[in-house]
């Protein structure tokens, strides 16, 4: 967790991953750069991979993979809330963007694990409880901030290039929708100076309620 | 010659010598005459030919310059309170992003760039409409071209947690001012031999 009392420098440093969260200067790091791949140990250690995308496959495919899911997750949802039909107006007509944008997000990652010679994950079967408008947008808004931190949780971990560039121009479009969205519930649409990243295992364990196991 | 896509950047004006301040001259012209998604493929040659981390940091820095400028001078604008209030606060984050970077370049061992002066197309709340928004734009397209040639992974983590920053600065801002807050499906990068000619003097042989 940040602490926002923190001087910048420090929150900074920290955004990386917990193990970030002391005194970690980049100079105590120096020339750690040729131990690629490497887990260091120690206080100062970055880590090399997230073990919470194992199960969707090793490397950049299973990164792809868990976020192929969670862009799975986001379609439905945003096509459950269309079926709802309880939004009307500026709301629905962006709700109806977004949606459209979480579908070719699917698309495009489902051929990129093709590329990269994976097998692409499952559909999810999901389900959300939808009764009211501003509940609708609210868990919209919730659901898009998840999608945000799991994509910048991710990136320090891409290997190749190409994905990482992908995972980028897909992370700022959900960055997007979810400050339209939190902006359009009355929340702040940047909430500090500093994105939080989320693990893999807090984003599922956060997306949990909405899937449905049978 | 084509259309200008976004003349108010073309408008403003950037004095400092250094590589930083060159870039970020180029970075703008890009964007104004072929629109931001032009400035991710930009920064995206230069970075990767950039002397490393602290390069890349060091642009990065004199961008959120640009920003937090930006803002400061929005503040003598009657910009109304709704983006009164999104202007400072926004304001007040590109100075944090200011501050993170200064201190990443001194533990990196470098020297933090220069703050160049800056001369923005500024007088009238459609003014701040059209530039902040385009400025946004710029700042994801940058950082998203930026970000996949820093080295130290700690670095790059950072980096994207400003990106989204900015991209929710951007999406805010159209929002608030009546445009489409995600236009894109994909953060979009035009690759143009023209763009790419531009970088040219920032890329070390």
């Amino acid at each position: 967790m940040t602490d926002p009392n923190l001087p910048s420098r420090r929150r900074f440093l920290a955004l990386g991953g917990a193990s970030l969260a002391g005194a970690v200067t980049l100079g105590a790091c120096g020339g750690s750069e040729d131990e690629e791949g490497g887990e260091r140990g120690g206080a100062e250690s970055f880590p090399t991979s997230d073990p919470g995308t194992r199960r969707f496959g090793e490397g950049d495919v299973g990164i792809a993979n868990y976020a192929l899911t969670l862009e799975y997750v986001e379609a439905d949802f945003y096509a459950a809330v269309a079926e709802a039909d309880l939004l009307s107006g500026e709301a629905l007509e962006l709700v109806r963007r977004f949606g459209e944008q979480e579908d070719e997000h699917v698309t495009a990652l489902t051929r990129l694990i093709r590329d990269a010679g994976g097998k692409p994950a499952d559909k999810p079967r999901t389900e959300f409880p939808l009764e009211r408008a501003e509940a609708v947008l609210e868990l919209a808004a919730t659901v898009e901030d998840l999608g945000a931190r799991a994509y910048l949780g991710q990136a320090a971990f891409i290997k190749d290039p190409e994905i990482l560039a992908a995972a980028l121009s897909i992370h700022s479009v959900e960055a997007r929708h979810a400050a339209a969205l939190a902006e359009l519930t009355g929340q702040k649409p940047a909430r500090s100076a500093y994105a939080e990243p989320a693990t893999a295992a807090e984003v599922l364990e956060s997306v949990q309620p909405f899937l449905r196991s049978s | 010659m084509n259309r200008l896509a976004h003349p108010r950047l073309a408008a403003v004006e950037i004095e400092g010598m250094t590589r930083s301040a060159f870039l970020l001259r180029a970075v703008l012209g890009a964007g104004a005459v072929y629109g931001t998604a032009a400035v991710t493929p930009l920064v995206r040659r230069a970075a990767a030919q950039a002397g490393g981390d602290v390069d890349v940091v060091n642009f990065a820095l004199t961008l959120e310059y640009l920003e937090a400028d930006f803002y400061r001078r929005a503040r003598e604008i009657d910009l109304g309170m709704e983006l009164a209030i999104l202007a400072e606060e926004f304001g007040n984050h590109e100075r944090e992003h200011v501050d993170g970077l200064v201190a990443t370049v001194e533990e990196l061992g470098g020297r933090p760039a220069e703050r160049p002066r800056f001369t923005f197309p500024l007088t009238s709340r459609a003014d701040f409409e059209k530039l902040a928004v385009t400025l946004e734009d710029t700042g994801v397209s940058a950082y998203n071209g930026a970000a996949p040639a820093i080295s130290d992974k700690r670095i790059l983590a950072a980096a994207g947690g400003i990106v989204q920053v900015e991209a929710r600065h951007a999406a805010a801002l159209r929002l608030a001012t009546g445009e489409d807050p995600s236009p894109d499906t994909f953060e979009p990068a035009l690759e143009r031999d023209e763009v790419l000619r531009a970088v040219e003097p920032f890329i070390a042989s």
